[in-house]
């Protein structure tokens, strides 16, 4: 059940640590991406990330910092070029661009394959004890302003005229919201890969937003559900040497599955 | 002390309109808007689709900016947000992780950052807010599960919620079956009378507000007249009004403007369905 190392080898600490931070990170970020309805800016945000991750190798900075500035400028790219909630077209747009730009990272930097691969599909056991104090950092600023936002994110969410009568800033809001989503992305990317990111973004929250009554239920269950699939998804991984990725993303769909049948 | 007893004895106004515009790109949409509504007053805004009823009551919210004229609340002496706004009506997922005291709390103190934790004093206004549009024992009733017209009361409720001088509804009737759109008008009139609270109300249909509403503002083509049901709704009034003749008919208590092509039959309740 529990081979020797899963709990007492420094890499697998790490993966504990870094895994739980983006599970946590991923269920109360989700929360609003499922009530926002803005799973497509959830997907697209780790994958634009990638590309800063590729150029940082370029001039030769840490992956982390690449992840999280590319994450932030997708984020307010995004929202400059999107109309009113509309995020489609620009996420779209955004994310090819991205794209096209960790390509030519890739070409002219000759970034070895396998730190490529890692970023895509996520290296669980291969973070350092440098990684996991920058996703700790990401995640910790990621849950103030979460925490922060919360009421007048949830006003926003639910409805946006009633938010602007209270005299708030909609767009303000919004870009509120892309930014956590990025904190998010910049966090997971990492661990879990920027292919499976969004993953613990949609699963869990969507899991939780069927069980839960109220918001604070929806964001217990979906915090509790994405730490669970994350655990489970560490040990299983440890125990087969199967990718993490494959894991989450199963238990994520498998978690949502089982919230609908509980709920009929 | 005097001071104070003239202020309560001569009624204040509540809402005063000076020369209002609003443009849109270079169109104005409403334009040279002069009215004052008093303290208390039950009105209704009425008119055809695209006259620009929900634009004026979205520039009373705040939600849209004047591009000329001003707008003043003289009894909220200086309030921040005296208004109570109650957009028109949006379908809710049915799975949405909200009960009916999540979306009245959101009025109450959804403009504060960070959490609302649960506390006994909340939950008793929430609860007061929903007994007010008769919905007691709702309040832990899934968002997304009620009826039109019971969404429609919740989110008058959390207009309510925060105590405003002025409660203004976006066709808060549309779509919804006589008898739930006549609920909501009794609701509304007696939060109006019970608390003094003074109502602008948006709707295409005036006949439901018939019984109840002391005035209307009767809005088409960005111009707009206000006054009582027959001041306004009088053939030489709407004839200047729309720019051209209108037929105005009285049936069986119900009045019906004929001739307002604009709406393709459908305003001020000509019912062609």
């Amino acid at each position: 059940m529990f081979p020797p190392g899963l709990f007492t080898l420094q890499f697998m600490q790490n993966a504990w640590i870094a895994g739980t931070a983006i599970a946590i990170i991923g269920g109360i970020v989700g929360f609003f991406v499922v009530l926002r309805g803005a799973t497509f800016v959830a997907h697209a945000v780790p994958r634009a990330s990638f590309a800063g991750a590729a150029g940082a190798a370029v001039v030769g900075q840490s992956s982390v910092l690449g992840l999280g500035t590319f994450a932030v400028l997708s984020a307010l790219g995004i929202a400059s070029i999107s109309r009113e909630r509309r995020h489609g077209v620009a996420t779209a747009l955004i994310l090819a661009a991205a794209l096209g730009l960790g390509d030519l990272f890739l070409t002219i930097g000759h970034v070895y394959a396998p730190a490529v691969f890692a970023l895509l599909f996520g290296q669980i056991v291969g973070i350092s004890t440098h990684d996991v104090r920058a996703v700790l950092i990401v995640s910790v600023i990621t849950v103030v302003l979460f925490a922060a936002a919360f009421r007048p994110l949830l006003l926003q969410s639910v409805s946006p005229h009633v938010a602007e009568a209270h005299g708030f800033w909609t767009r303000g809001l919004e870009i509120l919201f892309l930014l956590l989503v990025s904190g998010a992305a910049a966090a997971m990317v990492p661990v879990v890969g920027a292919l499976l990111a969004f993953s613990l973004m949609v699963g869990p929250a969507a899991a939780g937003s069927i069980l839960g009554k109220s918001p604070l239920q929806a964001l217990a269950w979906s915090v509790a559900f994405g730490v669970l699939s994350l655990w489970l998804s560490v040990w299983l991984a440890y125990l087969t040497f199967w990718p993490i990725g494959f894991y989450v993303s199963g238990f994520c769909l498998l978690f949502y599955f089982a919230a609908r049948l509980i709920k009929r | 002390m005097k001071i104070e007893q003239t202020v309560q004895t001569t009624p204040q106004a509540a809402l005063e309109i000076t020369d209002l515009g609003v443009a849109y790109e270079s169109t104005w949409v409403l334009d040279h808007i002069d009215l004052t509504v008093k303290q208390g007053e039950f009105i209704g805004i009425i008119g055809p689709n695209g006259a620009g009823k929900s634009t004026l009551l979205k520039t009373l919210a705040g939600l849209i900016r004047p591009s000329r004229g001003e707008i003043r609340f003289p009894a909220a002496r200086g309030r921040r947000h005296p208004v109570g706004y109650v957009p028109q009506r949006f379908d809710l997922d049915p799975d949405l992780p909200l009960r009916a005291r999540d979306l009245v709390g959101l009025g109450l103190d959804g403009h504060r950052w960070g959490f609302a934790w649960p506390n006994a004093q909340r939950g008793r206004k929430i609860e007061q807010a929903l007994a007010q549009v008769d919905l007691t024992g709702f309040a832990d009733h899934p968002a997304g599960k009620l009826s039109g017209g019971q969404l429609q009361r919740v989110l008058i409720a959390q207009a309510l919620v925060s105590d405003p001088e002025l409660l203004l509804l976006d066709e808060p009737l549309s779509s919804l079956d006589l008898a739930s759109a006549q609920t909501v008008v009794d609701v509304v009139h007696r939060v109006s009378q019970n608390l003094g609270v003074t109502v602008l109300l948006v709707t295409h249909d005036m006949n439901p507000l018939l019984p109840v509403m002391d005035r209307l503002i009767y809005v088409v083509n960005g111009q707009a007249v206000i006054g009582t049901v027959d001041q306004v709704v009088q053939k030489d009034v709407l004839d200047k009004l729309y720019g051209y003749d209108v037929e105005v008919l009285r049936l069986h208590g119900r009045i019906l403007v004929v001739g307002d092509e604009t709406a393709s039959g459908d305003a001020a309740g000509f019912e062609h369905r």
